[in-house]
């Protein structure tokens, strides 16, 4: 699994990074900074979900497989 | 009241009015029934001219749209605001792109989480020190208000020391926040006659600050630059009573809200209890359930939205409550379900403008609900509560009868 940022939508509610600090930083201006480029290890697939599933901006997408 | 009686009060449809005081004791209602009556945007011709779109997918689309609806007045009243868009009166809520960025990226790094989680400590030691002043309680017997001893007093001393003004001011300021946010049916000039003290207070205090540097938010602003320029001191007035504004009786609703569902609700409020790990996600439920903050824009031209024939320089309500509570963007959308995962409420709006202060505003939420509970586990409403009235939803009075404290919480 991959995990997408859109930077365009992100207001920066920050809840990818409450929710999974594994997969998203923030930066100074609260804006979110996706961790990990590339596959996810799958015990963070679960967080990568509920993130999306929280992003008020959905700024956050999957790609499964 | 039932929905019925909600629909019998007032042609909600066409007549509209956020500052009844039936549209706050009855939101969740009042939206219900326009959505079911087919009516996703509401009208009215108070206030000069207002609509109210009540679903997710409109209010996100006027919040939005900025080129159609201007932030440049976003309290609904009979006045219209002095200074011209892009900047506005209170920079950045009532800023259009593109000065908007501006203004908003200045303020951004001192809201940032890790600005912020710092001051997670103060606010449990005023939480808890708020509690204790409630005195001796007799389990069963005391009643305490929620609303007047608790939770009004947490957001206001948490900005005034951010800000860097005196924490004894805070009846001052509360008293601010009702003249701008509450007396909106006042005519023009008495409003703006109401808000002239808020403007020369402040006038003063960032005169004092300015011959007297200190280390604040005040003082922040104060020395920052944009482009090698500092700010105006209109700019840095209009920024310092924004968050004043902003901050205060917004997160005192959320409170409030949060407590009175666990005050109605023993079997949540036990949950919560039993469960600390659900606090997380409680905390967004409430937020979505009881969002307390409803926005505005002013149409810019005369424009066709979805077939409501919007003139220049009318009011839009933005409902985020209402949106939070669309069934076509939640499951169960009017139960609180403590554990809801899938949860992208806008309580803190969207776009551009979404809420600065939110990961205060969720900190001190937080921080409040814990303590409290932790103190009272067990509590329920004893008599009846009022809510406030106008764009800000909340209770003002809420007396609770405590039914257990905890021996162990207590001190500061
Ligand atoms: C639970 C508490 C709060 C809620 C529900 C809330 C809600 C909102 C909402 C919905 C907006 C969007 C405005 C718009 O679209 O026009 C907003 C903006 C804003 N809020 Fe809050 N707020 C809360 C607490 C706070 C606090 C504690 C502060 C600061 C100390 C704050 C400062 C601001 C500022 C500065 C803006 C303007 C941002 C901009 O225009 O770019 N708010 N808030
Ligand atoms: S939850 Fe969405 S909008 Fe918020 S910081 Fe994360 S990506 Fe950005």
């Amino acid at each position: 699994m991959r995990v997408k940022l859109d930077s365009e939508k992100c207001q920066g509610h920050n809840r990818c990074y409450a929710l999974a600090p594994e997969l998203f930083d923030v930066d100074d201006y609260g804006t979110a900074v996706l961790l990990i480029d590339g596959e996810i290890p799958s015990e963070l697939e679960d967080k990568a979900r509920l993130a999306v599933a929280n992003c008020p901006e959905y700024a956050i997408t999957i790609d499964e497989d | 009241m039932t929905i019925d009686d909600v629909r019998q009060h007032r042609d909600w449809a066409n007549d509209l009015d956020h500052a009844d005081p039936e549209y706050n004791r009855n939101a969740p209602e009042v939206w219900e029934h326009l959505r079911e009556s087919g009516c996703p945007v509401a009208h009215s011709d108070l206030y000069g001219g207002m609509w109210a779109p009540v679903t997710h997918e409109l209010v996100k689309e006027v919040a939005y749209d900025t080129d159609h609806f201007s932030s440049q007045g976003v309290i609904v009243s009979n006045a219209r605001p002095i200074i011209e868009a892009p900047v506005g009166p209170a920079p950045p809520i009532t800023s259009d792109p593109p000065f908007h960025q501006i203004a908003r990226r200045l303020l951004l790094p001192p809201f940032a989480p890790k600005q912020i989680d710092p001051w997670e400590k103060e606010i449990r030691t005023l939480c808890r020190g708020l509690l204790d002043e409630m005195g001796e309680i007799d389990e069963g017997t005391t009643i305490i208000d929620a609303a007047v001893q608790y939770a009004q007093h947490i957001p206001v001393n948490v900005i005034a020391r951010m800000i860097g003004l005196p924490t004894t001011d805070d009846e001052l300021f509360r008293g601010f926040v009702h003249a701008v946010l509450e007396a909106v049916d006042l005519p023009a000039e008495e409003r703006i006659a109401a808000i002239e003290p808020l403007a020369e207070y402040l006038d003063a205090k960032v005169a004092e600050h300015q011959a007297n540097p200190r280390d604040n938010l005040l003082d922040y602003l104060l020395n920052v630059e944009i482009e090698g320029n500092k700010l105006s001191s209109e700019h840095v007035r209009g920024s310092v009573l924004l968050l004043l504004i902003a901050g205060i009786d917004t997160t005192w609703s959320a409170i409030g809200s949060s407590l009175w569902h666990l005050g109605t609700h023993a079997d949540d409020l036990a949950r919560l209890v039993a469960e600390p790990d659900l606090m997380p996600f409680a905390i967004e439920e409430f937020l979505r359930a009881y969002a307390p903050v409803t926005m505005a824009r002013l149409v810019k031209e005369d424009y066709d939205f979805h077939g409501c024939p919007m003139k220049a320089n009318d009011w839009v309500l933005l409902p985020f409550p209402a949106a939070n509570r669309d069934p076509e963007e939640f499951e169960d959308a009017n139960e609180v379900i403590l554990d809801r995962k899938e949860n992208r409420h806008s309580a803190f709006g969207l776009g551009i403008h979404r809420c600065l202060g939110s990961n205060l505003a969720r900190l001190e939420l937080r921080v409040a609900v814990e303590e409290f509970i932790a103190r009272f586990p067990s509590f329920e409403l004893a008599g009846d509560m009022t809510w406030s009235v106008g764009q800000v939803r909340g209770p003002r009075v809420m007396p609770f009868r405590v039914l257990k404290v905890n021996p162990a919480h207590t001190g500061s």
